[in-house]
């Protein structure tokens, strides 16, 4: 079986394994890896996955499920996460969500037809004193009101539409402390 | 007063570290490895009486001071997984002071021995960790981290590593299970992490804030750091404000000072938003029971909230005013810890999701007074049952807004019944007790 992450990234694969005494602790970083590649975690992406660190992708597929970040089905090119906890809420997170659910045609956890945008409702961002407020892809954008949330969609519109790529957060994790 | 934590607000670009060296950053740690036995070292933290950050209080000189000996590999591991409700702390430290926290965690790393430190990281934190990625490899590079460190004979390597979303991971055996690649799940100590922590070895678990308290200290003596705060809890600590306040956001106080003036002082919470009156607090995120005005003038500290049931925590302090529903703030605690509740032991997993069901109905209308009563029975048998403080965590919001406001919950109830229309203040008013 082709394992694409493994032909794709082979250093970075290397450098997040040799963090850590054992293969089975780079599992989350390389699910990390393995997500924006695929997109989401697909039975491939896993199965990728379970390969490099030898576990059983049953074991892989538990750790999707349990941990928030990793997304079971296909996603828009952007995840926008608002948090609805109850300190964001006492500033206006709910009729944020909702507003933003009502102008993107979308409720929670669905994403626009042009695959653009997925809108999900999330437990605490530690951003309590900036809401309300989002993360786009993992990159915080906070004080929102109604004004700046327009302003954000059509800025990503815009960048989808020249194609042109942002630096990922992800990039971060998988830069290695020691070069 | 200039911030001895949150420094970054009064040095400009401290994440770098040239920065951060022109301003006596790594002097502490420079001592350490110079001037004191490891020893030594934890006997100042001990007599500094530094208490956890992270919400517990445990002294961490103590922490420090459970690590064997003669233990061959031992670990260090920073707590960044900050997902506390109204916590937001963490991540202002590690974005604009990671080289303080990383020096605590090598000044740690030195006193018990240890050969490496890991950062974990919350995965929603990957961006806000870019500049602790960088104080790692700036640190390398100038031998601020790996073999031989400043030609002391101490080595140690330093790791970031991330989570993917679970609040339960900041419990600290939930955390290393996370780092050893399993499902975030606490398990029952004993063994506690001093015995037998990341991959078996003796462990440190510090979260960010406690770490960042530790060079000063070291600079500075025990005394001096003494001399600030209360007896029970000395030093600084920074206090996390949300909710109805005018000026929410991150205040560096001494220990001792009143929540009345953290709530209404003009340096701090500037009062309560659109002129409105305060109605309660949740001193501790999600993870206190909420106290209202009579408690305000106790003093911040570990064990200030004690004379009104409640706890200091990690100081996230979650303001509401005379308009907060208290029914709706339990219930959006309770759905938070139903949420976040792992799965692992029986009474947090049905507990909070039989909390949240029975609340939504009281909520919404569909539920009797039976149902209060019913509430007050999950909620105090889940209490002392539950593998970890979060299933203990979640029944506080339930139980202290129906000693506070039980006259919220039966208002919700009789409204269930209501015309339409009616707005739940008018049955209240119209079926309250003469």
């Amino acid at each position: 079986m082709a394992n694409k992450l493994q032909q794709k990234y082979p250093e970075i694969i290397e450098g997040v394994l040799a963090r850590y005494p054992s293969k089975k602790s780079a599992i989350l970083p390389l699910m990390h890896l393995a997500q924006e590649e695929y997109g989401h975690m697909s039975q491939q992406a896993m199965a990728d996955v379970a390969e490099i660190v030898a576990v059983s992708p049953t074991h892989v597929l538990s750790l999707a499920g349990f941990y928030t970040l990793f997304y079971e089905e296909p996603v828009g090119k952007y995840v926008l996460e608002v948090c609805v906890d109850l300190a964001c809420a006492l500033r206006g997170a709910d009729e944020f969500v909702e507003m933003a659910s009502r102008k993107l045609g979308i409720g929670p956890d669905e994403t626009t037809e042009d695959g653009l945008f997925t809108l999900k409702k999330v437990m605490c961002l530690a951003a309590c004193d900036k809401a309300p407020m989002l993360q786009c892809n993992l990159k915080y954008v906070e004080n929102l009101d109604e004004e700046k949330f327009d302003a954000l969609i059509e800025q990503l519109r815009a960048e989808a539409a020249t194609g042109e790529e942002q630096e990922k957060p992800v990039d971060n994790i998988l830069s290695f402390a020691k070069e | 007063m200039a911030h001895i934590l949150l420094r970054h607000r009064d040095i400009e670009d401290l994440h770098k570290l040239d920065v951060y060296l022109e301003n006596g950053g790594y002097e502490g740690f420079r001592q350490c490895l110079q001037e004191h036995e490891p020893g030594e070292v934890i006997d100042i933290i001990k007599k500094a009486n530094i208490r956890g950050r992270g919400g517990a209080g445990f002294p961490a000189g103590i922490k420090w001071g459970f690590i064997p000996k003669d233990s061959a590999r031992t670990y260090i591991v920073i707590n960044a997984d900050e997902s506390e409700t109204g916590t937001f702390k963490d991540r202002e430290l590690l974005e604009g002071n990671p080289h303080q926290v990383l020096e605590g965690a090598l000044i740690a790393a030195y006193a018990v021995g240890a050969h490496a430190i890991y950062c974990y990281f919350r995965g929603e934190f990957m961006d806000a960790a870019a500049n602790f990625e960088q104080a790692l490899k700036d640190a390398y590079a100038q031998n601020w981290l790996g073999e031989d460190i400043q030609g002391s004979g101490f080595s140690c390597d330093a790791y970031s590593s991330y989570g993917a979303g679970a609040y339960i991971c900041g419990e600290e055996t939930a955390l290393l299970a996370s780092l050893q690649g399993d499902l975030g799940q606490p398990w029952s100590k004993p063994p506690f992490p001093a015995q037998a922590g990341l991959y078996g070895e003796p462990t440190v678990v510090n979260n960010v804030e406690t770490l960042a308290n530790v060079p000063p200290v070291i600079v500075n003596g025990p005394e001096w750091y003494l001399a600030m705060g209360t007896e029970d809890s000395p030093g600084v600590k920074v206090v996390c404000l949300s909710g109805h306040v005018n000026r929410p956001g991150n205040y560096e106080v001494e220990f001792g000072i009143t929540y009345r003036e953290l709530i209404f002082g003009e340096e701090y919470g500037g009062g309560i938003r659109d002129g409105k009156e305060f109605k309660a607090l949740l001193p501790s995120g999600g993870s206190g029971p909420v106290v209202v005005a009579d408690a305000l003038d106790a003093p911040l500290s570990f064990d200030g909230l004690k004379p009104y049931d409640s706890l200091m925590g990690s100081a996230s302090m979650i303001v509401m005013d005379e308009d907060t529903d208290m029914v709706w703030a339990a219930m959006k605690m309770i759905h938070f810890f139903r949420h976040e509740s792992c799965g692992k032991c029986t009474p947090c997993r049905e507990g909070t999701y039989w909390l949240e069901q029975v609340i939504v109905d009281v909520l919404e209308g569909r539920g009797t007074e039976k149902d209060i009563k019913l509430l007050e029975d999950v909620a105090s048998n889940m209490q002392g049952k539950c593998l970890c403080a979060l299933g203990e965590f979640a029944t506080s919001p339930i139980l202290s807004t129906i000693r506070h406001f039980p006259e919220e919950y039966l208002a919700h109830v009789r409204a269930g019944e209501r015309p339409e229309g009616t707005e739940i203040e008018e049955v209240a008013r119209a079926t309250a007790p003469a």
